[in-house]
């Protein structure tokens, strides 16, 4: 049978590979052979080719060398009964034509720019359903959540379901399992976007149905999502093709739908995807190939009825992923938490400047509440019109031996998230600012304000079921009851504020370690202190220290920081055992607070980057939101290329946004007569990010004798270049000009 | 009754084709030849009974004291074995030294063999030598950096790739030195996994140079040197390792880079493959350094001209023995028979020319010769041949090219010197052979993921239940090909991977087993699996009997991938029909390196019960592996799966591995 695939899949692949060489041809007589080649705002080139190849196409001409490598890659046809070995043919016959199908969308992209819409979600008022190649910001965001576990992988639709309801069953059981959903080709016509379009379904990065484009070769932009996130966050270096497809098959738990009839095209395709490690399943009748080896498991799996698809396919895949059944009627899961409710989909909302809308979550003693008693005080949403507001105060009472009200603020944080995750409802804001939306939708489906109780009771037990016992869940929609609670709850951050806010790295002896996102940076350790947090700015140390208390053997892990070597650049023996033991040997040590001695490492997926600029003699920093380019000449992407991977690179350093305006942010770097003074090296960040971070920020600066700092720091509106920022630095007086040269 | 018994004693002994070989082709020229007054090696096994004692390995004629005979008592050893030769050595260690010299004849014949292609290398590589050039340079980077020669160098702080001019002169400079290096050790053996490199290390194996370890066991078997079977065969060891992982495994990488590493091949195979209306050229012995350019030469537009000028329609080359597997891996040129096959391939009538070099070349065949028109042409100064028919054409590499010619225009004009009685069986069988150590990696996963991993994996989940090295020559003591297609058989049918070489390879070619469709005639369904997934056949041809060591290197690949030594892994080696020296040297090597080895036919260690036991048992607790002989080729075949299967248990993988699932937090563990 596999003779058969082989077969088809090596016609395919010629046919592929010479389709795009004379769509290749023909543009190189009518276009100038220097013309630019690039997805949008990527630093990986076209991804594809420059993980495997290392080549970097920048110009038209720069095509001609991978498509030769393509034509080389194609084997001889199978011939005859007595046919030689197929399968290492049949998988560089695949390759090729993924090569080429890059190709052919970079083409597409050359000769009509505007056809992709590169953003998270698409215009489908204007008609542009199809977002093309993920830009690096997308990936950086998306990248994260396949580093912390809240995706495993992705499926990859190609084609269309049999029905648009088929369409959309299949696709919310995959929402439901947190898997991405990447979706390319057609089959007779239609695409199962266009399916779930019909369907009402919202789309797009949001909610993890990622419309890539219309055609076979837009699969390509999946595989190239995959590789880029290979080199970002697991340091795989461009043109180390082995390490890269190893990397994806061990950890971007992903796989191909083919859905509809699967021509030679498709079928080189699915060859393609299998020196990924990511197998296809498909539901028509095709020959299979079933043993082991380059997948984990199967590598083709046909007939598999669409009802019974998704399950057969995470097996196929050998990915263990848990349904989360929570006793509601909307659909739950991650991948609903970007869904957005628009205008003309709202019912009713609760916040957001209309009403007063606060959450709380407080320690109970075990004898005072009640397990799963969800009350709610007032009228419900089915109570109100279409149109209508309600105050709404969320008070979670948690009880349990193992709780401490040091995990009140961790469990009050998931609230967002875990409303978020309502298929239908969204949720905005945090504590006496949180902002909920219903749509119709929900409410059509029975929604109530209730089934936001079911879900924080069933979900943080599931969560933390290790350090509580009793949740209880009331939910106040009376204005007098919600100003109370509110009055309290204020009280409350107030003081845990304060604790945190005071809390010094000196009053601790343990840090916590972090290797979460050692499945995507094996060789990447964070180290969390309290006045360090997390560089991706999801974990502080309280965090962390509830993390381990729930998972012992977790990524979360005591460090006794021991001996200290540095005080002021914040490096301690007990860190460095543990960091060059958990980075398997290639770090042997880092500071905590410096940027141009030894700087902690980073996986690629920090909030923010900072880099020296030595002629503005301080440092810059950059948020991974902001695309654009910095003084130190390179866009965060690509910044994030430079640095991420685990490895020790002086100069640059990432860290969260909160970090910034914590004591000891390179304190190290800072003036001499300062003991925490290394704020005052910032030169330069963009405007959305210190409009951010204003309060605290202007609040830090204070404390440090220079009242105005916010206004000396340059932004993208004074220049993106280190001569442009120079001269408005001098101009404001900026305390950096004054400081000895940060580079020694 | 006393004519009757005159009569009886007239009448010549004559061999039963359909009892002396089990190939349908052979049978009939057996037939053939005895209708033509001609006799075979077939006839002579019938009429000359091999000497019981030495069968035994106990007849020492290695002073003229002797020899010495010291059989075995017919009720075997009773109490204490008082066996002693005239200088009182005992059975044990005239049976060690006599079974260590078998070792140093086969490993002297396959490291001269390899020494012969590093002159010849060496030569290429300084260009002093024209006719060879390097034709594959992936493989001589292999090479070089196997043995310690850099592939890059440093410019300016810049690693760049080194000219591989320079690469290739200084990776000769350095295989040659391999024979006779006055210091150091063999550096191929650390190519071996390190466990096992560390074994030798603590046994004291680790040959020193490949010659030396020859030339002592010359001087420890001299009568009154050593004379203690333990020690004696610990140098037949080190010898061994030195073929295996020394003199053979340079022969075929050097082959390899002058001549192209073999990637997959079609070709037909049987004495069928001869043309009536061709000239046909018979190439016979192992070396490729004469085949290679007689080939070229006989596929030149030239020649095949000439040919068509003699009235033939072309020039159609048959490889025979380990020249015939050489050609094929790399140019699939049919091997038209087996060791036992070479006097029928002149018995066709048809065979105008037989090119013959060294190893293995019955002296017979001239005789045979000499009943046709066949031109018997020896062309090595170290094999010639005392009958007067023989032509001796000395093989110069200088002048490789000139004298390929004129031995392919000897043939052609002796093309229209044939007689009438031109008979060619029609048996032929298709193969696909040529999985070199590199070509099976990328069979097993293309460019990008081609990896041993993937035969492990499927190793691991039980589709395929181990893997066998099936080798050896053929033996006119037993049934021609018999042996070795069963055995194949039925290790295939109880999804045991095979690797062949030499004459094993040519008898699996000619029964259709290394047809990719002899996977779902032959096969267990997992192996089955395997072989139409990859699209291969069950039974990999790897080379001839000097590549022996690629069947070393694949083992050490997958232990590699697998993170144990080769005696952890489910394999086992076997030689069914064997009889050469070398066989015997092949046969040891492998046990060295730690594979059960299953020799067939006989092994002359049974005199001396208390050596047999120490080849047979305590080998495994020292090296990992140990010799074994069974001469009914089913239980010689299930023996080597119980192997396999004790080893998969080991392992802990005797029961098939289900389907593991896996989170976030087992990836992370991976990390």
């Amino acid at each position: 049978m596999s003779k058969l695939i082989a077969f088809a899949a090596i016609q395919g692949g010629y046919k592929v590979v010479s389709s795009v060489e004379g769509a290749y041809n023909q543009m190189m007589e009518s276009y100038s052979a220097d013309t630019k080649v690039e997805f949008p705002n990527t630093g990986y080139y076209l991804p594809i080719i420059y993980s495997l190849t290392g080549l970097k196409v920048e110009k038209l001409e720069d095509l001609r060398q991978p498509l030769e490598f393509a034509k080389k890659l194609l084997p001889p046809h199978i011939k005859g009964r007595h046919h030689l070995p197929y399968l290492g043919p049949l998988l560089d016959a695949g390759m090729a034509a993924v090569l080429s199908c890059e190709i052919a969308e970079a083409l597409r992209i050359v000769q009509d720019p505007e056809f992709y819409y590169p953003y998270e979600d698409p215009d489908l008022e204007n008609g542009k359903k199809w977002l093309g190649p993920a830009d690096d910001i997308i990936l950086r965001k998306r990248g994260v959540e396949f580093v912390d576990g809240s995706t495993s992988g992705f499926a990859a639709i190609v084609g269309a379901a049999s029905s648009s309801a088929m369409a959309k069953k299949i696709i919310e059981e995959y929402q439901k399992r947190d898997l991405y959903i990447f979706c390319a080709a057609s089959h007779r016509g239609t695409s199962i976007i266009d399916q779930l379009i019909e369907e009402d379904v919202q789309i797009g990065w949001n909610t993890r149905i990622v419309p890539f484009g219309p055609d076979i070769t837009s699969a390509a932009f999946a595989l190239g999502f995959a590789n880029r996130v290979a080199m970002s966050f697991g340091g795989v270096q461009p043109g180390d093709y082995k390490k890269n497809l190893l990397y994806n098959k061990e950890r971007v738990l992903a796989f191909v739908n083919a859905l509809g009839d699967i021509g030679t095209e498709w079928g080189v395709a699915a060859a393609g995807c299998v020196n990924w490690g990511f197998p296809t399943i498909a539901n028509t009748d095709i020959p299979e190939i079933l043993p082991t080896g380059i997948c984990t498991y199967e590598h083709v799996v046909a007939n598999v009825p669409e009802e019974e698809i998704v399950q057969r396919s995470i097996e196929v895949r050998g990915l263990k992923v848990q349904v989360s059944e929570i006793d509601i009627p909307c659909a739950f899961g991650p991948a609903y938490e970007g869904e957005r409710v628009r205008k003309g989909d709202l019912h009713s909302q609760m916040g957001g400047g209309k009403t007063q809308c606060t959450e709380l979550v407080k320690m109970a003693e075990m004898k005072d509440i009640e397990d799963k008693e969800v009350k709610v005080v007032g009228p419900d949403v089915t109570d109100i019109k279409e149109g209508d507001t309600l105050p709404l105060g969320i008070y979670v009472e948690i009880a349990g031996r193992e709780f401490q009200t040091d995990f009140e603020p961790i469990l009050e944080r998931q609230i967002h998230h875990l409303v978020n995750y309502i298929q239908g409802v969204m949720h905005i804001g945090q504590r006496d600012i949180s902002w909920v939306r219903v749509s119709k939708s929900a409410i059509e489906k029975g929604f109530t304000l209730k089934d936001i109780g079911i879900v924080l009771h069933a979900k943080m037990h599931q969560d933390f079921g290790k350090i509580l016992d009793k949740v209880q869940v009331t939910l106040y929609t009376k204005k007098e009851d919600v100003d109370k609670l509110t009055k309290t709850a204020r009280a409350e951050y107030k003081q845990r504020d304060e604790r945190v806010e005071n809390m010094r790295d000196e009053d601790v002896e343990t840090y916590y370690s972090c290797t979460l996102c050692q499945s995507f940076a094996p060789n990447h350790v964070c180290t969390i202190s309290p006045e360090r947090t997390g560089l991706c700015g999801a974990y502080n140390w309280m965090d962390c220290r509830a993390s381990y208390e729930i998972n012992p053997t977790g990524p979360n892990q005591p460090i006794q920081k021991g001996e200290c070597l540095d005080s002021r650049l914040g490096q301690w023996k007990g860190v460095n055992e543990f960091v060059y033991k958990a980075s398997r040997g290639t770090v042997d040590h880092y500071n905590f607070y410096s940027i141009v001695h030894d700087p902690m490492t980073t996986c690629g997926c920090c909030e923010c980057i900072a880099s020296v600029l030595p002629t503005c003699n301080g440092v810059m920093t950059v948020n991974r939101e902001y695309a654009g380019d910095t003084p130190c000449g390179m866009k965060f992407t690509t910044l994030a290329g430079v640095i991420g991977g685990g490895a020790t690179t002086p100069g640059f350093v990432g860290h969260s946004k909160f970090n910034i305006t914590q004591r000891k942010f390179i304190r190290g770097d800072g003036p001499t007569d300062k003991d925490e003074g290394g704020l005052l090296r910032v030169v330069w960040m963009p405007k959305g990010l210190k409009e951010e971070i204003k309060d605290r920020l202007d609040e830090r600066a204070k404390e440090l004798g220079v009242p105005d700092f916010y206004d000396k720091i340059a932004d993208e509106t004074v220049g993106t270049t280190e001569e442009e920022v120079l001269p408005f630095l001098k101009e404001k007086g900026h305390p950096a000009m004054e400081l000895e040269s940060i580079v020694g | 009754m006393a004519e009757e018994k005159a009569s009886k004693e007239k009448k010549e002994k004559f061999a039963d084709p359909a009892q002396a070989s089990a190939d349908p082709a052979s049978q009939q020229m057996i037939a053939r030849a005895q209708e033509l007054g001609i006799d075979t090696a077939f006839d002579r096994a019938e009429r000359l009974k091999p000497c019981n004692i030495g069968r035994q390995g106990i007849c020492c004629k290695n002073c003229s004291m002797g020899p010495c005979r010291l059989p075995l008592p017919k009720e075997g050893i009773q109490g204490e074995d008082t066996r002693k030769g005239v200088c009182g050595a005992t059975a044990n260690t005239i049976c060690a030294r006599n079974f260590i010299r078998m070792v140093a004849g086969g490993a002297a014949a396959h490291s001269d063999h390899g020494r012969g292609v590093a002159e010849v290398f060496l030569a290429a590589a300084r260009k002093e030598n024209d006719n060879y050039k390097i034709k594959d340079p992936i493989k001589l980077k292999i090479v070089a950096e196997a043995l310690d020669v850099d592939t890059t160098v440093e410019v300016d702080g810049e690693v760049k790739d080194r000219d591989i001019d320079e690469i290739a002169v200084e990776t000769a400079e350095a295989a040659i030195n391999e024979w006779g290096k006055p210091h150091g050790e063999l550096i191929y053996a650390k190519r071996a996994p390190k466990p096992l490199y560390e074994k030798w290390q603590k046994l004291g194996v680790v040959p020193r140079n490949i010659d030396r370890e020859i030339v002592e066991i010359m001087h420890r078997t001299h009568i009154g040197v050593d004379q203690d079977y333990r020690n004696l065969i610990k140098q037949g060891s080190r010898a061994a390792i030195a073929d295996g992982w020394g003199g053979s495994m340079l022969a075929t990488d050097l082959q390899d880079i002058l001549f192209g590493a073999p990637y997959p091949v079609q070709a037909e195979a049987n004495l069928g493959v001869m043309k009536e209306d061709y000239v046909n050229l018979v190439l016979h012995g192992h070396e490729p350094i004469l085949s290679e350019m007689i080939t070229a030469a006989a596929q030149s537009k030239e020649m095949i001209d000439y040919a068509k000028s003699k009235g033939a329609k072309g020039i159609q080359i048959g490889g025979m023995c380990c020249t015939g597997n050489e050609l094929l891996q790399r140019h699939g040129i049919p091997p038209i028979g087996t060791f036992l096959q070479q006097e029928l391939a002149i018995i066709t009538g048809a065979c105008d020319a037989m090119i013959v070099d060294v190893q293995c070349i019955m002296q017979n065949v001239a005789s045979v010769a000499n009943c046709f028109h066949t031109k018997l042409i020896t062309t090595m100064p170290i094999a010639k041949m005392e009958q007067e028919n023989t032509i001796h054409i000395e093989f110069d590499e200088d002048h490789a090219m000139e004298d390929a010619k004129k031995i392919v225009k000897m043939t052609i004009d002796n093309y229209e010197n044939r007689k009438a009685e031109v008979m060619i069986p029609n048996e032929t069988a298709i193969q696909v052979a040529g999985f070199g150590v590199e070509s099976i990696a990328y069979h097993l996963g293309g460019t990008f993921r081609g990896t041993y991993d993937t035969l492990l994996a499927n190793v691991l989940n039980g589709r395929i239940r181990g893997i066998a090295g099936v080798v050896g020559c053929n033996n006119a003591r037993t049934k021609h090909n018999e042996g070795h297609v069963e055995v194949v058989k039925e290790l295939i049918r109880n999804d045991v991977l095979v690797l062949s070489t030499g004459c094993n390879g040519i008898a699996c070619a000619m029964e259709g087993l290394m047809s990719p469709e002899a996977a779902g005639v032959y096969c267990g369904p997992g192996l089955q699996e395997i072989c139409e997934t990859v699209g291969i056949p069950p039974v990999l041809h790897v080379g001839s009997c000097v590549d022996n060591s690629r069947i070393l290197l694949a083992a050490t690949e997958v232990a590699n991938a697998a993170g144990c030594d080769i005696c952890d892994l489910p394999v086992a080696g076997s030689a069914p029909e064997w009889m050469s020296e070398k066989a015997i040297s092949i046969g040891h090597y492998f046990v060295c390196s730690g594979v059960y080895t299953v020799f067939g036919v006989t092994l002359p260690v049974s005199g001396a019960p208390v050596f047999q036991d120490y080849l047979f048992k305590e080998f495994e607790k020292l090296y990992g592996g140990m010799w074994d002989l069974e001469v009914d080729p089913i239980k010689h075949a299930q023996k080597m799966i119980a192997h396999i299967d004790q080893k998969r248990k080991d392992l802990g993988i005797d029961k098939a591995r289900e389907t593991l699932l896996k989170d976030m937090a087992e990836s992370n563990k991976l990390a």
